[in-house]
């Protein structure tokens, strides 16, 4: 946009500037790139190690669809990776079965979709988008990110341990994992993993301290809360659900450590197990899983906001429209952040807990349907009448918000606790979260990586690798869990090693062997994303300054900013960032910088008569710039 | 060998696509494709979108129609649920179709016209209401109906349920009847051993003496059955499919579960012509290597037929002798309770 260099922009504060360089030139290359306090170049370190985490969370998961796709399969040709994990037999162990679906769904939850996707994207817009130069604190940052990698560090390391990884399902509950005689994933594994989750959840802390702290104080001139890009909305609100839920996983992690380690019986009581009655009385193994849930229900949310702010900034540029119903937007996600507190026990229906707590919980966790509901039919008006450019991060969006509604509307059936009880642990539920929650976020983090790429690595991804990795992934993804329904109103029992033995679970071979050839395929898929998304980082087209024609705060900055983000002042926001095709506008887009006063042809009633004291705030704020530069 | 063979393929193959890519993306910067806007791309996408919902969705209702669900219910609170929950199904499944046929045909209809302009739409306070008003109806009818059957289903057991216990261990299952008395004797995991499985504890509760544990578990067709349900090391879950059971086992927390079966295993063998069928029990909560092994054949009779065979069943205590008398329990007259 020519028109865009405003009086205020030329103004450049050069004493400051100089400053700036000088700092950024002095740095060591282990402080630029390894210990760096840069929100971007942090952004990038959460993003690589998220793909790390994400190539191996989904070779997990084809190893054990080799398994239930091909029971009969000689896996003898995985012996070269898997060791001793394939028996004389040439199958896969039972026990390194258990430990790799509950590795991928750690894996999966915490590094890829918390960590790679809000560690990526809150570090790396939260400044760009609000107009602030770097995070509130940089230290605690980098802090933040070298807790998860020593997490990850562990955690990785638990994987070659002789004796395997954690294996009690990603969710641990006790006594299978207070009690190293119950599974052999549940000795040195189980340990290794609660320490990596400790650190993990340390990091987690520090880096949603961060993020909220920086969205409240911060914003640069003019960013009022509600002219916050929605992906700030959704990255400030998971921030604050992390620091209000994570701790509580702490805490239960802390009180299993005990029982494990020093005795105690938080949630042990009258086990006799291997020929000895254990001494452990008075603890409660539910009091676990309300502990775990209170973090766990909330994670959902964790992962999957992020996705829907991202969303939501994608699927507005692209469909050159505003975001249909704004305000309507973020209360929506004000009210998922609060009832996403209060639906936990919904997932412990059948675990004896009373039945009248899982009347409250079932009526809660309706509720909180509507405000998703609102969302996406906020997301279908938005693509009404627009003028759609699909550019891979739209298609993935477009994909998110399909994944939204077909995971979410079985939510409705297994929040109803009458129904659950029929549904709990099957099949159903697999494809109910796969859906909703992993590949919906999946797909957030895929759009933002394709949107966000040229202001990364100041190079264009192509266009039509990613087209070939949207339409595969996305078909794959439904061939994959789309069958699950039906596996699962079959009632085949979740976490099962093979379905043999039981009579009422010889069926669906077929449909099993079908989705591990998808899911074989999908994951194939993702090498053409990771070749595209390295090679583009060395190779790639240079990126324009706004490649998506784009209204949001980063477009304004160099094309690979440096160290502070703007070369000069920070530009100050006159508006609100979804002017997309306002009526009579020269262009199709307004950036948010760009002041009232200069748009005359195009300013709404209300908006006239905020010009005013718009010109007053450009003139006063002149006036400072010279006074501090002198 | 093979390895290598592998690895030398793998990197063959990463070079070849890796020339590919280069010489189109150079056609395309010879072509200029990138100068434009939008390219013919955009147009592929946008047919694409109607392709896969035509397709996928016609595979979803074909498939739908012919695929093997689980037989009805063998419960009445069964009958009631899979109700429910076809009910929320055909709901949910209008939503998910409506939805979806405008979120695949609108990037169709409106996809990137350079002579065409978006429509300006910030919001529509009325539309906003209309669909948080709605899905909020929806969600309110369908949880009052959900909420007064789970209030009935785990109501307390009728006074005359016949009274079962299951017992949850790596890896198997256990029962216990409470035998003539119609009592389960109380148990105490520190009694646990090879012998007593099921940890009875005699010294306290001569209601053990005459509880039997069968093999599989027998029920009566018709009356009320309740489920007593512990673990004795790790949570299991009681899982009975065709009753559409559910609940878990949980060590030091007891749970109940009482249900009515509807069909006997003899009725339901002659309505699907599979005279193996069996009705079965899993495991539902992840417990440890063999979690997917904890099968136990339910046998469902006609009440006669259960009552004779309640009766033919001989106590555990009486199969054990040598262990109540390893017991040296004082005031109890051995005799007279195991004759």
């Amino acid at each position: 946009m020519s028109a865009t260099d405003t009086h205020i922009e030329s103004v450049v504060d050069v004493h400051h500037d100089e400053h700036h360089e000088h700092e950024h030139h002095e740095q060591s290359f282990v402080r630029k790139y390894i210990f760096s306090e840069d929100h971007k170049v942090i952004a990038k370190q959460f993003l690589i190690t998220g793909i790390f985490w994400a190539v191996i969370g989904g070779a997990f998961s084809v190893i054990f669809r080799l398994q239930l796709g091909f029971p009969e399969a000689n896996l003898e040709i995985l012996r070269p990776i898997l060791g001793g994990w394939i028996t004389e037999q040439g199958k896969l162990d039972q026990n390194f079965y258990l430990a790799l679906v509950t590795m991928h769904g750690t894996i999966m939850v915490f590094f890829v979709l918390t960590a790679g996707l809000s560690g990526t994207f809150s570090n790396f817009l939260i400044p760009l988008q609000i107009g602030a130069r770097d995070m509130a604190s940089g230290f605690l940052n980098m802090l933040s990110y070298w807790f998860f990698f020593a997490s990850s560090v562990v955690m990785f390391t638990s994987i070659f341990l002789s004796t395997g990884p954690a294996s009690g399902g990603w969710v641990i509950y006790p006594p299978l994992s207070a009690l190293p005689k119950a599974s052999l994933g549940s000795g040195l594994g189980m340990t290794m993993w609660l320490v990596s989750m400790a650190l993990f959840i340390v990091g987690s802390l520090l880096g949603s301290i961060n993020y909220v702290t920086t969205v409240i104080n911060m914003r640069t001139r003019g960013m009022s809360m509600f002219r916050l890009p929605l992906t700030i909305w959704a990255f400030f609100l998971t921030a604050v659900i992390g620091i209000l839920s994570f701790p509580v996983l702490f805490s239960a992690a802390l009180l299993l450590i005990f029982d494990r380690s020093f005795g105690t019986s938080f949630y042990l009581d009258e086990i006799y197990i291997d020929g000895e009655a254990l001494h452990n009385t008075g603890g409660s193994a539910l009091l676990f899983q309300h502990l775990f849930w209170f973090l766990g229900h909330p994670e959902v949310y964790i992962v999957l906001l992020p996705a829907l702010g991202i969303t939501s900034e994608v699927i507005a540029t692209n469909s050159r429209k505003p975001i249909f119903g704004y305000t309507a937007m973020v209360f929506s996600m004000l009210a998922i952040t609060f009832i996403s507190f209060i639906v936990w026990a919904h997932h412990m229906f059948v675990t004896g807990m009373n039945p009248f707590l899982g009347s409250v919980f079932m009526l809660l966790t309706l509720i909180i349907a509507v405000p998703s509901a609102v969302k996406s039919f906020n997301y279908i008006t938005t693509l009404w009448r627009g003028n759609i450019i699909f550019t891979p991060g739209m298609l993935f969006s477009i994909g998110l918000v399909s994944f939204f509604i077909s995971g979410g509307v079985t939510g409705i059936a297994l929040g109803n606790s009458a129904i659950d009880i029929q549904l709990h642990d099957t099949y159903f539920v697999v494809a109910h979260f796969h859906l909703v929650m992993g590949s919906a976020s999946f797909f957030g983090m895929m759009a933002g990586v394709y949107h966000w790429f040229p202001k990364m690595f100041g190079r264009m991804m192509d266009d039509k690798l990613g087209y070939v990795h949207f339409w595969i992934t996305f078909i794959g993804v439904y061939f994959v869990f789309f069958p699950m329904h039906y596996i699962g109103i079959a009632g085949f029992p979740r976490r099962y090693y093979s379905w043999t033995n039981f009579d009422a679970f010889q069926s669906y071979t077929d449909l099993n062997m079908l989705i591990s050839v998808a899911a074989i395929i999908t994951l194939s898929a993702q090498f053409i994303f990771m070749f595209n998304f390295f090679y583009s980082i060395f190779y790639g087209r240079l990126a324009p300054l706004n490649p998506w024609r784009s209204n949001t705060l980063e477009w304004t900055t160099q094309r690979l900013p440096g160290h502070g983000n703007w070369e000069g002042k920070i530009p100050t926001v006159y508006r609100w960032p979804y002017d997309y095709s306002k009526p009579n506008a020269t262009e199709d887009f307004i950036p948010q910088h760009i002041p009232l006063s200069q748009t005359p042809e195009s300013n709404l009633e209300h908006e006239k008569a905020m010009i005013e004291a718009e010109l007053e705030m450009i003139e006063e704020e002149k006036h400072s710039t010279h006074h501090h530069g002198h | 060998m093979t390895g290598l063979l592998i690895t030398a393929g793998t990197i063959l193959t990463i070079a070849l696509f890796a020339l590919v890519y280069r010489i189109l993306a150079l056609v395309d910067i010879a072509k200029g494709a990138h100068e434009k806007r939008v390219g013919y791309s955009n147009t592929v996408n946008a047919v694409m979108f109607i392709l896969f919902f035509i397709v996928g969705f016609g595979a979803f209702f074909w498939y739908s129609g012919k695929a093997e669900y689980l037989p009805a219910p063998s419960s009445e609170h069964g009958v009631i649920t899979d109700n429910l929950f076809w009910i929320t199904t055909a709901v949910i499944t209008v939503a998910f179709v409506l939805t979806h046929v405008l979120l695949f045909f609108f990037p169709y209809m409106f996809r990137f016209r350079e002579d065409r302009r978006a429509y300006w739409y910030p919001d529509n306070m009325k539309l906003e209401l209309l669909w948080t008003v709605i899905p909020g109806i929806v969600m309110a009818v369908l949880v009052i109906t959900g909420l007064i059957e789970w209030t009935k289903i785990t109501a307390p057991a009728p006074e005359n349920a016949v009274q079962l216990e299951i017992v949850g261990k790596q890896f198997n299952w256990m029962v216990r009847y409470p035998g003539k008395d119609n009592k389960l004797g109380k148990h105490d995991f520190t009694k646990i051993d090879g012998t007593n499985q099921l940890g009875m504890d005699f010294a306290t509760d001569k209601a053990n003496f005459d509880d039997f544990v069968p093999r599989e578990i027998h029920i009566p067709k018709g009356k009320p059955v309740k489920l007593n349900i512990r673990a004795r090391d790790v949570l299991h879950s009681v899982y009975m499919p065709h009753f559409r059971v559910k609940m878990d086992a949980v060590p030091g927390m007891p749970t109940t579960f009482w249900f009515t079966p509807t069909k006997t295993t003899a009725e339901m063998r002659r309505d699907l012509k599979n005279e193996k069928f069996n009705y079965e029990m899993a495991c539902t909560e992840i417990c440890g290597n063999s979690h997917f092994a904890m099968r136990m054949v339910i046998v469902v009779d006609e009440p006669e037929e259960f009552n004779k065979w309640v009766t033919e069943q001989e106590p555990w205590a009486k199969q054990n002798k040598d262990y109540i008398t390893g017991l040296k329990l004082k005031d109890v007259n051995l005799a007279e309770i195991l004759k």
